[in-house]
């Protein structure tokens, strides 16, 4: 019985931590008043980038290094678009969308066809430096030892970047900086803050955050291309909605990931959970799985019917989201 | 020097707007030309007499629910059965097939992609989603001069529109045959199975059910537990499915009905074995992968193309509706890897003789029992009641296989041994 909690809690965070990556990478955006659509499109670019490059060499380092780099230039053409040339910003983070996950199927299906073939993942020293850690001592707490203390180091990354993010927007002057940004971008250039190189920077930033859980994405599943199905498959969408849910702050992003792990991971464990505790859990087989699938966007839902209710203002959104900065309007 | 200005100005405008009309015209020409040209054929397949002359060489369409480069998976294995079926009838792909690819099941985009083959001048389309089920029954009507082949349909008319499917069932059983062997082998009884759906439709459900009974044939203690994930391809999913059945339910062996490697792969990494299904997975899983069911489309698409190009008018009386197993080469096991126990290949080998002489099927009142080393593998044919999983008789002892249209579209039990965990 206990193995069957212990698992559920440990699927939670192996099977979404993307969401923390994306989340955060889209936090970091939205902070400097841009409004990315293109996440999903931007992990699987990262994803593919950094797995197909990151074997050839061998380094998990260099995968990571190689997803935010692939990243953060689709980051660099997002900025350039919106910052730059003021181009809308929704219609260019849904090209980038489309754009990515075309690209993953391009790139895909030429090294599947071609005659190298499309590197496996099993045994490869990526594997093994992918391979989840044991850290010694705590990992053997039962239950707690296993969810918590024996994951792969991306896993432990994700978190640190949440973290290391929280306290740069809340503790330091360039995190200040950038929030008046998001804010009043009219003001903060008032006070002569470099708007274009804040939001470059940024966005380049959050956009190889991305990245990197695009990679994780594609390692956690094996590595295998299969032409039809993307291994992105919505999280990025989900991500977009998570940055409402956590109210732009990556730390209740750590928070909301896992309550939307929650319940993305009960859609797989009701089985489980409803044989090993039929009197009271019993009732989770009966309901249908597509209802399961919805739930995350129904809570996505529910979240923005209350905030937009509510309206009493303790809402972090950035105030000038989704517009263009161009200093001769003010 | 104005009026000369003007003048070369009102002369290029003038060769321009000409470029462009004719261009504009050309278009036009060509987009009658087809319409015409189809209409033609169609007038030319009225004339009475019958008189038309032997299509030596036809032109193939086909119609596929994901892209035609995919290197695995449904369209992969029905654009590979296409290409080398109309290699072995003598037609060349690059030169005679006309694809439409990545097209939803949604009437209004299938009925595009008809109209477009037939544009194109196709003499048969074939269309292997079934949802583009409705969409080729009207176009069958409209277009009385092709014909229209559906994969995993059930809907016909007498002239140009049959359906084609296999028994792919046959070859579930034979691999849950390495499946029980492994089984027994590990002393552990539990065998997954990760299923895009349940009893819902009849082609997972039979699916399930041959895959177990095969099981039982070697070890008939073995409990098959099915995982459904409600979806027909969902990796993540497909993956996380694997992992409960191996972690939770302690099953030794992963069986799967879903389009991606993913069962195998989590196989693989857990250090149990596992059956595939449409494409030899042992490249993905090499220390897990015992057999995969698989689909040999082109025994299909060969006969089907032959038939329209000797007579289309005669294609429902000599293909009909198209319903194949393992002896027609339609459906078979790939190559069995290393993983299998000894015994395996000569127990298989047994139940797939009895399978292509036609003298037993796996939904009947008979069973097969395996018994003996490897080298002196003996099978025994038993008379026992086929029985659904609540204990309710479907054939009685010693009876007749049910028939193809419980296996192809009513079967909705699970036979004993077989337990839906979700």
């Amino acid at each position: 019985m206990l193995d069957v909690i212990t698992l559920f809690l440990f699927s939670i965070i192996v099977y979404n931590i993307p969401l923390l990556y994306g989340t955060t990478g889209e936090i970091m955006i939205e902070k400097s008043g841009s409004l990315n659509l293109g996440v999903e499109g931007t992990m699987a670019i990262g994803a593919v980038a950094g797995y197909l490059l990151g074997m050839r060499s061998g380094s998990l380092l260099v995968a990571v290094l190689i997803s935010f780099i692939a990243s953060g230039l689709v980051g660099l053409v997002f900025a350039f678009l919106t910052v730059t040339l003021q181009a809308n910003q929704n219609v260019t983070g849904l090209t980038i969308t489309t754009f990515g996950v075309a690209f993953y199927y391009f790139v895909g299906n030429a090294v599947s066809n071609s005659e190298s073939k499309w590197p496996a993942l099993g045994g490869s020293s990526l594997d093994k430096q992918f391979a989840p850690l044991e850290i010694p001592l705590l990992s053997k707490i039962p239950v707690i030892g296993k969810v918590l203390f024996s994951h792969s180091i991306l896993i432990y990354l994700g978190v640190v970047i949440a973290i290391v993010m929280w306290l740069y927007f809340e503790k330091t002057n360039p995190g200040l900086k950038l929030r008046a940004i998001g804010e009043n971008p009219g003001a903060a250039d008032s006070l002569g803050v470099n708007i274009t190189l804040y939001k470059y920077i940024h966005i380049i930033i959050g956009s190889g955050i991305m990245g990197i859980g695009g990679l994780y994405m594609a390692l956690n599943m094996g590595g295998t291309f299969e032409g039809s199905n993307c291994w992105i498959n919505g999280y990025g969408w989900i991500s977009i909605a998570l940055v409402i849910f956590a109210n732009w702050s990556p730390a209740k992003a750590l928070l909301g990931t896992f309550i939307f792990g929650f319940f993305n991971t009960l859609r797989v464990q009701n089985a489980p959970l409803a044989t090993a505790f039929p009197k009271t859990l019993g009732w989770l087989t009966k309901i249908p799985a597509q209802f399961f699938s919805a739930l995350p966007f129904i809570i996505t839902l529910i979240v923005l019917i209350l905030s937009s209710v509510r309206k009493n203002n303790n809402s972090n959104e950035p105030a000038a989201i989704g517009r263009n900065y161009y200093r001769e309007d003010r | 020097m104005r009026k000369l200005v003007s003048l070369v100005l009102t002369a290029a405008f003038a060769v321009t707007s000409c470029l462009s009309l004719a261009g504009c015209s050309g278009q036009t020409a060509a987009t009658t030309a087809a319409t015409t040209k189809a209409g033609e054929t169609s007038q030319e397949s009225k004339t009475p007499d019958g008189s038309e002359p032997a299509v030596a060489n036809i032109k193939v369409g086909a119609i596929y629910i994901n892209s035609q480069n995919d290197t695995a998976g449904y369209t992969y294995a029905h654009h590979k059965g296409i290409t080398e079926g109309m290699k072995q009838v003598g037609l060349d792909p690059s030169k005679d097939l006309y694809i439409v690819d990545n097209v939803p099941e949604d009437d209004e985009k299938v009925k595009q992609a008809i109209d477009q083959l037939a544009g194109d001048g196709c003499n048969i389309i074939f269309g292997i989603s079934f949802g583009y089920i409705n969409a080729m029954k009207e176009k069958a009507d409209e277009y009385p001069d092709i014909i229209f082949s559906h994969a995993t349909g059930y809907l016909s008319n007498d002239k140009n529109f049959n359906n084609y499917f296999g028994r792919i069932y046959q070859a579930r059983y034979l691999s849950g045959i390495a499946a029980g062997y492994k089984s027994l082998a590990l002393k552990n009884d539990n065998i997954g199975y990760v299923s895009a759906w349940g009893v819902e439709y009849a082609e997972t459900c039979s699916g399930i059910n041959a895959f177990a009974m095969g099981a039982r044939s070697v070890n008939p203690n073995a409990k098959v537990h099915v995982y459904e994930i409600s979806t027909w391809g969902d990796q993540e999913k497909e993956r996380q499915a694997a992992q409960v059945l191996i972690d939770t339910y302690k099953c030794c062996v992963i069986g799967q009905h879903c389009d991606s490697a993913q069962p195998q792969i989590v196989a693989n990494e857990k250090g149990v074995f596992g059956c595939g299904y449409n494409s030899d997975m042992t490249k993905e899983a090499p220390k897990a992968h015992l057999t995969a069911a698989v689909w040999n489309w082109s025994a299909y698409y060969a006969t089907a193309m032959k038939a329209a190009m000797t007579d289309k008018s005669t294609f429902m009386q000599t293909v009909g509706n198209y319903y194949q197993g393992i002896a027609a080469g339609l459906v078979d096991i790939s190559e069995l890897s290393g993983n299998c126990e000894p015994e395996t290949a000569e127990a298989i080998k047994i139940a797939k003789d009895l399978m292509v002489s036609g003298k037993w099927d796996v939904f009947s009142g008979v069973k097969l029992a395996f018994s003996g080393a490897a080298g002196a593998v003996k099978v025994e044919q038993k008379n026992d009641a086929l029985k659904d999983n609540k204990g309710e008789e479907k054939v009685a002892a010693g009876g007749a296989s049910v028939g193809d249209d419980v296996i192809q579209g009513s079967m909705n039990y699970y036979v004993d041994g077989v337990t839906q965990v979700n």
